[in-house]
């Protein structure tokens, strides 16, 4: 498979205006658990969801919640309570009732297009559906998108498990050799990004560690996934890391789009 | 008279050369002048020097609390969580106990006797961790040998939550 590397900023821009129809430009999409290693008999984890620059700051729009899935250690889908959805950020709460590992994710599949009618430049997104009404038949010039988009973060109650983190196959997603809740600081964690569910080489991947804003320095990571799709990280400090990979082309089901499949995961690195 | 002379002799004969080895755990937990001070909870356990984990020795925390709801910060003891805690079934007996106040703290651990069981002889450390609400996280290691062929001790000092703690083992 052909798989062409773009500069994040424009993915970054046409994400963000998936998830909020309000973002102008290249803004970052997140989630952040209030804590994602638990102990006890009914913990609740709650997410702030949100679209920014500064990470883990709300200073742009909020993420929108239509898309979240949420699974349980035995892979059943967990429903948010309280979702709420701000000025700066949306918000939910998952009571972790079962042992085990959640993930907690934003997924969006959805069509943009930009094509000229009468020499003016136009704009569409939508769903796969809308597509044949969508554009006149008059139209030139007619560029399609077809984003697929996960936004993801895990919490743990008990023992890390791996069943919620099984692959869909849809879209790049990011497997556990290491797994995403037992990541420690000096310590270099392992994982493989998969496409469509097979291993992603070659691609680019930005890590960032949260709290720019107390340091001068943007303290960003550039990986790239090896030839089996792994990706080694290794973490200098503790604290909560935003990771962001991105792959334009390949096929997509939708006649005459190029496909655009973004991952975002939020992780938290504890002290040792 | 006889009886007790008697049963000395028994123990005496116990102690002899089928007797376990014993591990000897003094933990200080310092005095503090803060406004808001509770108890640590404190996890003791002995690890391979890979840091794997072979057994929990103790754990004190709010066990009496409704709901089980001390178990909310076990996680705080951080390396213990990891290599052990959160794969065991809490509470557990003879492992789980209250929180102590600040002081000394004696604990004794026989060789085949549960918590410690049997120890594969080898080289291991005995690792304290105390982790407190509003307040610090600390761990100290003293590597040790077992079983001990002559009595041993080791010293750790802790600089926070931690005091002296020092080990002294029994053939």
């Amino acid at each position: 498979m052909k798989t062409l590397l773009r500069p994040l900023c424009a993915a970054a821009a046409l994400t963000a205006m998936l998830a909020a129809p309000m973002a102008a430009q290249a803004h970052r999409q997140w989630m952040l658990p209030s804590m994602t290693v638990l102990s006890g008999t009914d913990p609740w984890v709650t997410v702030d969801a949100a679209v920014s620059n500064d990470l883990f700051v709300f200073e742009h729009v909020p993420m929108r919640l239509d898309g979240l899935v949420i699974t349980g250690p035995d892979r059943a889908a967990v429903a948010p309570q309280n979702a709420a959805t701000g000025k700066y950020r949306s918000t939910f709460d998952i009571p972790l009732t079962t042992p085990g590992t959640y993930r907690i994710a934003s997924v969006g599949d959805g069509l943009m297009a930009s094509y000229k009618l009468n020499g003016e430049q136009k704009r569409w997104r939508g769903a796969a559906s809308e597509l044949a009404t969508a554009i006149p038949a008059e139209a030139t010039d007619v560029r399609i998108t077809h984003s697929q988009r996960r936004i993801e973060t895990f919490a743990t109650l008990g023992e890390p498990t791996t069943e919620a983190l099984t692959p869909t196959g849809q879209g790049l997603e990011l497997a556990p050799v290491t797994h995403p809740n037992d990541l420690f600081a000096g310590e270099t964690a392992q994982f493989r990004l998969l496409l469509d569910g097979q291993p992603a080489s070659g691609v680019e991947v930005t890590v960032i560690r949260g709290g720019g804003r107390y340091r001068d320095e943007p303290g960003e990571m550039k990986l790239t996934t090896a030839a089996n799709g792994l990706l080694e990280i290794s973490w200098d400090e503790p604290g909560m890391y935003w990771m962001e990979a991105e792959v334009r082309g390949g096929k997509s089901p939708i006649e005459g789009a190029e496909r655009m499949a973004v991952y975002v995961g939020t992780l938290e690195v504890l002290p040792e | 008279m006889r009886r007790l002379a008697s049963a000395a002799v028994l123990t005496g004969l116990m102690a002899g050369p089928a007797a376990a080895a014993e591990l000897n755990l003094s933990v200080e937990i310092p005095r503090m002048s803060v406004a808001e001070y509770h108890n640590p909870y404190v996890a003791i356990w002995v690890e391979k020097p890979d840091q794997t984990a072979v057994k929990t020795l103790a754990v004190w925390y709010d066990i009496k609390l409704r709901n089980q709801e001390g178990e909310t910060w076990l996680k705080d003891m951080r390396q213990w969580w990891r290599r052990a805690g959160r794969a065991m079934d809490l509470p557990a007996d003879g492992v789980s106990g209250a929180t102590k106040a600040p002081g000394r703290h004696q604990v004794r651990f026989v060789g085949g006797k549960a918590p410690l069981g049997t120890l594969p002889a080898g080289q291991y450390n005995l690792v304290v961790e105390a982790a407190r609400e509003v307040g610090g996280r600390e761990m100290v290691r003293i590597p040790f040998q077992w079983p001990p062929k002559a009595p041993a001790a080791g010293q750790a000092k802790g600089e926070t939550e931690l005091g002296a703690v020092s080990l002294s083992l029994k053939p």
